[in-house]
């Protein structure tokens, strides 16, 4: 049992934790200060209900509204690099949006939403290239399901975020590429391959990485150059860089989303997950996504709950609205090798949740530090496999070479960065006649035991928390040439990817560091398919954590919208 | 090494057994005729290649009275479903290259296998033909190597837990090998996708990949090493053809490479419990090339053993040249090639029903075997047996013209000669020909009943093959006189005409029936019944009118 009065540690920290959700004063940026609002801002509201209130009252065009982003982005988006293309076709989709509200007719429900996408995620009129050389010019011929969906509901895709090759990294410098992006014809910057050091950026401090893999996606909604983003998690890369943005990141059960049109990188893995500013528009897009796709086998035919219903703006204060919720720290999430600043913040998050209602202890998952290794055996070797594709002789960079042998092998060579080809190299190995038994078979092993653990846990519990990440966003270069460092980063998130379970990333806290603090995001983990219980959640922890404005310095004035 | 070691046995048997290679000569002539056939028309084949086979395996009798050969086979069936194994494409032979593809079955990013239900269903109808065990819970793994043809640069297959298991099938030789009836072992029945193919330009300075092929569905039937000579190899493949088209799951043609057969073939001194090295041939285009290839790898094998270069047998493929009628190294197995197979994530686990199961069991035609052993039971002779139930066709034809006409054997003759022979000439397929099988039973049973002669019945027979039609609309067509009062007013006038006659009938010279008969036939200008004829010329000339 974790109880503020039993646990004296406890008391001590939760008084340390008001200094960490204050930040710092900040320092004049981009020519523009810091709006004063962000010590004493209201807790977040749903960007698209705000954008879709403001279409339908006729308050603002949907294309008013995008020169709005497509301002800001210009301003951000030289410092950011988050995206690796931009869509040249969102004026002219607003301006559809605005032609049907003129004409009265039924608009999405997402209309006039901008969403980023991750480019590991096919889109029919931009390019795909997952990141990696061996991808550069890929122009898919259709949509990924989820993309479909998005812009059956109204949404406006603005662009293709950057991320670690194929999905692999956590710090987003694994990117093949720098940035390349254009607004509108004009090239925002002097076009890809300057200085090493042009990487996406962290919008809290540009000297720190966004996380990754999903790093673009993260870095674009939490400096708002777009209201959500999809990314994709395999290991944790929609949750770690939530958290190291201050975002909302959600990965969804494996299944409720299609994988279809999602660059596969490790497949018994891989879901579609979602970013916002808020919980309830983290929901929102994920409610508009989720369902089951006959081109995607292993998508689930389970109802999709509207996730709406959960979003009602009330006043919490009074009661407590959590009352009864069992809520589990999972112990091994808050030991040694973890920040301990990161650590005071979840106890913050879990003493929020305590006077919430919530009853909160703490719950032990034994095979919880097996998961890591187990999770790159597997991930590697259905990676080995998914890349098998990418030979150059369909699609993609081609190597010159007269023997079959050495076509394939060149084009590989040049075509995939030293990540991914450590990762096939791995996967090739695990898989190879003579260590199946002893590494594919042992790691599916463990991730038995790991479902068995969760599921045990998760009948004590309704919830389980954890942080995100080990640590805040750290310094772009610190972990590059390290990548067991790297690898031991992703020990919050993985398991939760092998029981196939959703998991909801949210700001809870900030840690000294940048010019006003780092943000820390806490995790929490709902049974399958219960993403609606973790969004009520988040969303009543969201709006009643008092004093926290999880907008980045980076931002201007004014970009509410 | 490859070179000189062909020159070994090119030469050498020549001078040790002089017959078996003039004998393999003698196929070689036959096999340009066959490969220009389809292999539907086998049955036509047989004939041709009875004379050279026998002759072979006689020398081969000589050579392998100490050895024995073990002979297994691998068969790859390409499933006639009306889309691909994972995607929603099309699948037809000969089109143009790259028509029926999609980013599926092309292994762009992004795109993931469905599978299509229609596999399943086949896969556990043949599985059950096969009288294999059914896996309630089987799964799919990816079987990966990297060549241009495989897009995804992995097979979706099954390793380890394949669909059907433990099966075996029976058949009877045919009656010019010996005859016999024989079981061989199924060991195993699995589902995958067929790779694209590679068109090699004539300079050799590059290639294009067609994909259209890619992600067909296949099964891949494995055979137990039961098979001893060709023959039973071929008799074997042909079964499977049989099967597999009986059961509306493949076309079956050979040709077009809906169906594909590798074989192992292995020798070893008779009494040794040991397997000898195994040798895989690939290439084989017809029956006869399964058959001739094995026999041609078995005097090869037998040849080198004998004479103490047992040692130069190598674990290899090779290739079997139909040109040359010989087999030659394709590529020498370096250690087994590693496949790196793993449970295939993006397809869920296949999980059969004992319902299911039971249902694809109870709607199965009658197969083959169950066809021969109901023949067998009618009385027919083996030949005609396999002659009607090689082609489920002809069984169809046959069946239903039995079930008006009694007299199956009748039935049988004229199916096997006078339709045949038609159908021959014709080039047309029994489904083809106007005559129905209800219309060759009525004219049968109308021979029997004497209502025509077999004459006239043969006549019409041609008529309804070619224009079809009614037998007892052609009686009509043709103003047979069926009219027992008609013929009887003949009778009446031609013993009238005949008084001399009828008075040395009566007097005991009953011969003279004939030339009445005859008279009267002569009167109706052939036309009369001469079953009706007879029965009434009979009764008249006896005073009983």
């Amino acid at each position: 049992m974790l109880s503020s009065v039993q646990n004296p540690r406890i008391l001590l920290l939760q008084c340390r934790r008001h200094h960490h959700r204050l930040p710092l004063p900040p320092k004049p940026y981009l020519q523009t200060t810091i709006s004063s609002s962000l010590h004493t801002s209201p807790p977040p509201a749903s960007q698209i209900g705000t954008l879709r209130k403001s279409l339908l009252s006729r308050e603002k065009t949907a294309v008013e509204l995008a020169e709005t982003y497509l301002t800001r982005i210009r301003l951000t988006e030289p410092q950011l690099k988050s995206f690796l293309h931009l869509s040249d076709a969102v004026l002219r989709d607003a301006g559809e949006i605005d032609r049907k509200i003129e004409r009265n007719e039924e608009v999405g429900p997402l209309a006039g939403v901008f969403v980023g996408v991750k480019d590991n995620i096919c889109t029919a009129d931009m390019p795909s290239t997952a990141g990696s050389r061996i991808l550069e010019g890929y122009r898919p011929p259709f949509d990924a399901t989820a993309v479909r969906k998005l812009r059956e509901s109204g949404a406006i895709v603005v662009g293709k975020t950057n991320l670690d090759e194929f999905g692999m990294g956590s710090t987003t410098e694994g990117s093949a590429y720098q940035f390349m992006a254009t607004v509108g014809g004009f090239s925002l910057c002097g076009g890809m391959g300057s200085r090493s050091s042009e990487v996406t950026a962290n919008p809290w401090d540009l000297s720190r990485v966004p996380g990754g893999s999903s790093g673009g996606s993260a870095a674009a909604v939490s400096a708002r150059q777009c209201v959500v983003s999809l990314g994709s998690d395999t290991g944790g890369s929609v949750r770690q860089p939530a958290s190291f943005c201050g975002v909302v990141g959600l990965k969804p059960t494996y299944g409720r989303v299609s994988r279809f049109g999602l660059v596969a990188y490790a497949s018994s893995l891989d879901v579609i997950g979602c970013f916002g500013s808020s919980v309830a528009d983290t929901g929102t897009l994920l409610y508009a996504i989720s369902g089951h796709d006959k081109l995607d086998a292993t998508s689930s035919k389970r109802e999709v709950p509207n996730f709406a219903s959960v979003f009602i703006t009330q006043d919490f204060s009074e009661s407590k609205p959590l009352k009864g919720l069992r809520v589990g720290v999972i112990r091994e999430t808050i030991d040694s090798g973890v920040d301990p600043e990161v650590i005071s913040s979840i106890r913050g998050a879990a003493s929020h949740l305590e006077e919430l209602g919530c009853i909160v202890t703490e719950v032990s998952l034994p095979s919880f530090s097996l998961g890591l290794p187990a999770y790159y055996i597997l991930a590697s070797s259905e990676s080995s496999s998914n890349l098998s594709r990418y030979d150059g002789i369909r699609y993609g960079n081609q190597a010159v070479s007269d023997k079959l042998a050495s076509l394939y092998g060149d084009s590989r060579a040049q075509g995939f960065g030293s990540e991914v080809k450590r990762r096939i190299l791995m996967g090739t190995y695990a898989l190879s006649a003579g260590y199946y038994d002893a590494y594919y078979k042992r790691a599916q092993q463990v991730r038995t035991l790991v479902q068995k653990s969760f599921k045990a846990a998760l009948d004590e519990n309704d919830i389980l928390i954890s942080p995100a990440a080990p640590s805040v966003a750290y310094k772009i270069g610190e972990k590059k040439n390290d990548p067991l460092a790297m690898y031991a980063g992703d020990i919050m998130t993985v398991n939760v990817n092998l029981a196939g379970l959703p998991a909801l990333v949210l700001p809870c806290g900030f840690v000294e560091g940048g010019s006003v603090g780092l943000p820390v995001g806490f995790q929490m983990i709902g049974a399958a398919f219960d993403e609606e219980k973790l969004l009520k959640v988040g969303h009543i922890f969201e709006q009643t954590l008092q004093g926290c404005s999880f907008v980045p310095p980076l931002v201007a004035d004014g970009f509410a919208c | 090494m490859a070179l000189t070691f062909f020159r070994g046995i090119q030469n050498r048997p020549i001078w040790l057994y002089p017959s078996a290679f003039v004998a393999t000569k003698h196929v070689f002539y036959c096999t340009m005729k066959s490969t220009q056939t389809q292999t539907e028309t086998l049955e036509k084949q047989q004939p041709e290649l009875k004379a050279s086979a026998n002759s072979q395996s006689k020398t081969l009798d000589n050579v392998l009275t100490n050895y024995e050969a073990i002979i297994g086979l691998e068969t790859h069936v390409q499933l006639s479903t009306q889309t691909k194994a994972f995607c929603s494409c099309p699948y037809n032979y000969g089109s143009q290259p790259n028509a029926t593809v999609c980013p599926i079955c092309m292994g762009l990013p992004g795109a993931l296998p469905v599978l299509n239900s229609k596999v399943i269903e086949y896969a556990v109808r043949l599985g059950l033909a096969l009288n294999c065990k059914m896996s309630y819970n089987s799964k799919f793994d990816r079987k990966q190597y990297f060549y241009p043809d495989l897009p995804k640069g992995y097979q979706i297959s099954q390793f380890d837990i394949p669909i059907a298991t433990g099966g075996y099938v029976d058949l009877d030789l045919p009656v010019e090998f010996g005859g016999g009836h024989r079981r061989f072992g199924i060991t195993r029945v699995h589902m995958e996708e067929d790779a694209g193919k590679l068109l090699h330009t004539g300079n050799g300075s590059y290639s294009q990949v067609d994909l259209n092929r890619a992600g067909v569905p296949l099964l891949e039937i494995v055979s137990e090493p039961d098979m001893r000579t060709g023959i039973e190899a071929a008799e074997y493949a042909a079964e499977v053809q049989r099967l597999v088209r009986y059961l509306g799951v493949s076309n079956g043609n050979m040709q077009e490479g809906s169906l594909r057969c590798d074989v192992n073939v292995s020798v070893r001194p008779i009494g040794q419990l040991e397997f000898g090295t195994k040798v895989e041939i690939k290439n084989l285009n017809s029956f006869s090339a399964v058959q001739r290839s094995i026999d041609f790898e078995i005097s090869r094998q037998v040849l080198l053993h004998s004479q103490g270069h047992g040692d130069q047998i190598v674990q290899e493929t090779r290739l079997w040249e139909e040109g040359a009628q010989k087999t030659v190294t394709m590529r020498k197995k370096e250690g087994l090639a590693d496949y790196r197979y793993f449970p295939e994530p993006d397809l869920p686990e296949v999980v059969l029903t004992k319902e299911y199961v039971n249902d694809v069991r109870s709607s199965l035609p009658e197969l083959p075997e169950m066809k021969r052993r109901r023949y067998e039971k009618m009385g027919l002779s083996m030949q005609d047996i396999l002659f009607l139930a090689n082609d489920m066709n002809v069984a169809d034809f046959f069946d239903t013209t039995i079930e008006k006409c009694v007299d199956v054997k009748l039935a049988a003759n004229w199916i096997m000669g006078d339709i045949a022979a038609y159908m021959k000439t014709e080039k047309l397929s029994i489904n083809e020909i106007k005559l129905t099988p209800q219309e060759l039973g009525e004219l049968i049973a109308s021979i029997k009943s004497g209502t025509i002669s077999g004459k006239i019945g043969k006549e019409i027979l041609f008529e309804l093959m070619a224009k079809g039609g009614t037998v007892k609309g052609m009686i009509k067509e043709k103003d047979l006189i069926v009219d027992p009062l008609e013929i009887g007013k003949l009778v009446d006038r031609v013993i009238a005409e005949n008084p001399k006659q009828l008075e040395q009938y009566r007097g005991g010279k009953t011969k003279l029936q004939g030339y009445f008969a005859g008279q009267v036939m002569k009167e109706s200008k052939g036309k009369a019944n001469p079953g009706l004829l007879n029965k009434i010329l009979v009764e008249k000339l006896n005073g009983k009118s």
